[in-house]
């Protein structure tokens, strides 16, 4: 058992031990941090299979943007301190349940499968090759989804501005015992 | 155990995508919901990569698949909090169950 073997299990308990923590933890702030964990894991997973472009990103944007975003958003709609309610019994006993069995038969069908790897030579996924490939016009090249991708970033960015925006607060917007009940709750 | 290669990276990607699976199905709060999706999302990455670099290194569309998924989920991620926050100020809740105003 040599060092990378020891480093790759390490970083599989980081990120299943995080997205388990994630996803079951009964205060949502702690489960943000959880879910840090595990990003920041699958980020270093990156680096142990020599994708450094990719691991780079994911830490940009994942572990500096979108988990930043949703500790403000807790921040603004919980009182953080709070805990969740345990979840319904019947529903997470039968989730359990078809999770660990669709995981079970994924698993059985991984481990059946012989994969053979291709014996072209190989290209380094380094930035040079990503960036030449992604603005080539020619064949192979990714110029059109590129620049769709961005004006699809674009409208959701606005868009989400336009969706939270502060609205007068008109009477019509919701009954008043509704409002009240959702209080209640 | 054997050298780690393509098959021990997809066990883990694997479990991670019924975790989230898992998180999704259990939690009603729409952020934690969110956040499973997330994790969902981050496995199928990781199935990306590593077909890319086990089985076709010659190519690096797995490289290009992953880039933008990633930028979708950025956008995802700011268009569903942009939606939270606002019934949020409606509601004053953030639980899945309690945002029925379209349901009938």
């Amino acid at each position: 058992m040599n060092s990378s073997t020891v480093i790759f299990y390490i970083l599989a308990a980081l990120i299943l031990g995080g997205g388990i923590m994630a996803v079951t933890a009964r205060k949502i702030f702690r489960s943000a941090i959880y879910l840090l964990f595990s990003l920041i894991g699958i980020a270093a997973l990156y680096f142990w299979m020599n994708i450094e472009f990719i691991a780079a990103v994911q830490i940009v944007v994942y572990v500096g943007g979108i988990v930043v975003l949703i500790i403000f958003s807790i921040f603004l709609t919980h009182d953080s301190g709070g805990e969740m309610p345990e979840p319904n019994l019947t529903r997470a006993l039968f989730a359990a349940f078809a999770t660990c069995f669709a995981c079970a038969l994924t698993i059985l069908y991984i481990s059946k499968q012989a994969f053979i790897a291709t014996q072209n030579v190989t290209i380094e996924p380094n930035v040079k090759n990503i960036g030449r490939q992604m603005l080539s016009t020619t064949d192979h090249g990714f110029m059109l989804p590129f620049e769709v991708v961005s004006m699809l970033l674009l409208a959701a960015l606005v868009g989400s501005i336009v969706i939270a925006l502060k609205t007068k607060p008109s009477p019509s917007n919701l009954p008043e015992g509704d409002a009240l009940e959702a209080e209640k709750k | 155990m054997n050298e780690i290669g393509l098959t021990h990276i997809l066990f883990v990607s694997t479990i991670l995508f019924f975790i989230g699976v898992y998180g999704f199905l259990t939690r009603r709060n729409m952020i934690s919901m969110l956040m499973s999706i997330e994790l969902i999302l981050n496995s199928v990455n990781i199935n990306f990569v590593a077909f890319n670099k086990y089985l076709y290194a010659d190519k690096l569309d797995g490289t290009f698949f992953t880039i933008f998924i990633i930028t979708i989920a950025a956008a995802e991620a700011s268009v569903a909090i942009a939606i939270i926050i606002h019934l949020y100020r409606n509601l004053k809740s953030v639980d899945i169950d309690d945002a029925d105003m379209m349901k009938f």
